[in-house]
């Protein structure tokens, strides 16, 4: 039963939410702390479990791929609900502080991606082929 | 007539969205094919659509939500907002080759550190350049500089003034278009490839949803290994500015 995946993914999602709230409390923060990171970490665990122990249906599965195909359209719709025009009014200083920053992080990625590629000979192969 | 269509444009919001997405969808893969012969991708063309369907809807109304502050399309509002795109992110954790995670979990938080601290002295230095002096504007600046919503939550936990959390917001925002859209532009730069490659990046450029569209213009393979860093962003951001970070800077000056 499709519903049986949404379900599950639901659950995860839940979940997850949830032990990012408690996360967050026990932190003394007042965010929740990687909710949605820990939820995928459930979900992982709970597809891997599935698979080994064979009570994940294919039929099942459509019903979390379904949601994981929407993702692009749920960007594109996140997009267009962005706050631009309150961007643009922050003026220079917001807009050179982004700039800046989004420089120093590409960076910051290149170099330590660059490694990748010359440090890792045995990984990359691997890599490629997933 | 106009009030009837616009009692089923409300009553059925998000149904609408999914035909407008879809419209916009559509367009953007034709731009792609024939204006750009496929160099760039039609879901990087949707997402630039989109930004700038957001810009028109916040001229339009004057309101926060862009597109979505439009009474006709109210529904984008429930579509892209942070349930449904959670929800979405997290399903896409199913694509996700446990062995590559693990491998790249060390690199990953490394990067998540890199890109907290670092987006942070960007951000305290430029307001220190544009003549704040005092700790708590230069930290909530700089916190504006790691998320949009680290900024806010942090100057609200330390006391800034009102204008310095809008300011800290405008570049939180900023920096997350920015990701949108240079991201398939740097791709090739980055070495933005494997899922190691978007793990580091989704540490380091940070904000959920910069990491998430960027990606998505790029290989849609990628998201679920840099949303699984980038989610982390915001929590560590708003759990080391106000802190330690508000601490060295109250140090400093």
């Amino acid at each position: 039963m499709t519903i049986y995946g949404t379900a599950l993914l639901a659950a995860c999602h839940i979940l997850g939410i949830v032990l990012g709230e408690l996360l967050g409390r026990a932190l003394g923060v007042k965010t929740n702390v990687g909710g949605v990171g820990i939820a995928m970490l459930l979900l992982i665990a709970a597809r891997y479990h599935g698979h080994t122990r064979g009570w994940l249906a294919a039929k099942s599965e459509d019903g979390v791929n379904y949601w994981a195909a929407l993702y692009i359209p749920v960007v594109i719709a996140m997009a267009m609900q962005q706050n631009v025009l309150k961007a643009i009014s922050g003026g220079p200083m917001a807009l050179l502080a982004a700039v800046l920053t989004v420089a120093a992080c590409t960076l910051c990625i290149s170099v330590i991606n660059r490694r990748e590629v010359i440090g890792s000979h045995d990984e990359s192969p691997n890599a490629t082929r997933s | 007539m106009d009030t009837l269509l616009q009692k089923i444009a409300t009553d059925n919001g998000l149904i609408l969205s999914f035909a407008v997405i879809g419209l916009v969808v559509l367009c953007s893969g034709y731009i792609s094919r024939w204006l750009t012969m496929g160099r760039i991708q039609g879901s990087a063309i949707a997402i630039l659509i989109g930004l700038a369907l957001a810009y028109v809807g916040g001229r339009m109304t004057g309101g926060s939500k862009g597109l979505a502050d439009v009474t006709y399309f109210s529904g984008i509002a429930l579509m892209g907002g942070n349930m449904l795109r959670d929800f979405a992110i997290v399903a896409t954790a199913f694509e996700v080759h446990p062995a590559e995670a693990k491998r790249a979990g060390g690199i990953g938080a490394i990067a998540l550190l890199i890109g907290t601290v670092l987006p942070f002295v960007i951000g305290v230095s430029v307001a220190w350049a544009f003549g704040y002096r005092d700790a708590v504007s230069l930290t909530t600046i700089g916190a504006g500089a790691i998320t949009y919503i680290v900024g806010p939550v942090t100057g609200t936990a330390i006391g800034a003034t009102p204008e310095v959390i809008t300011l800290s917001i405008a570049a939180g925002v900023f920096k997350a278009i920015l990701v949108m859209v240079m991201t398939p532009m740097l791709a090739n730069f980055m070495r933005l490839k494997t899922p190691r490659s978007a793990m580091v990046f989704g540490g380091l450029a940070g904000t959920v949803s910069g990491v998430s569209a960027g990606l998505a213009a790029t290989d849609r393979k990628l998201v679920p290994y840099g949303a699984l860093v980038a989610t982390f962003h915001t929590g560590i951001g708003c759990l080391l500015a106000p802190s330690v970070l508000y601490f060295v800077v109250r140090a400093l000056v």
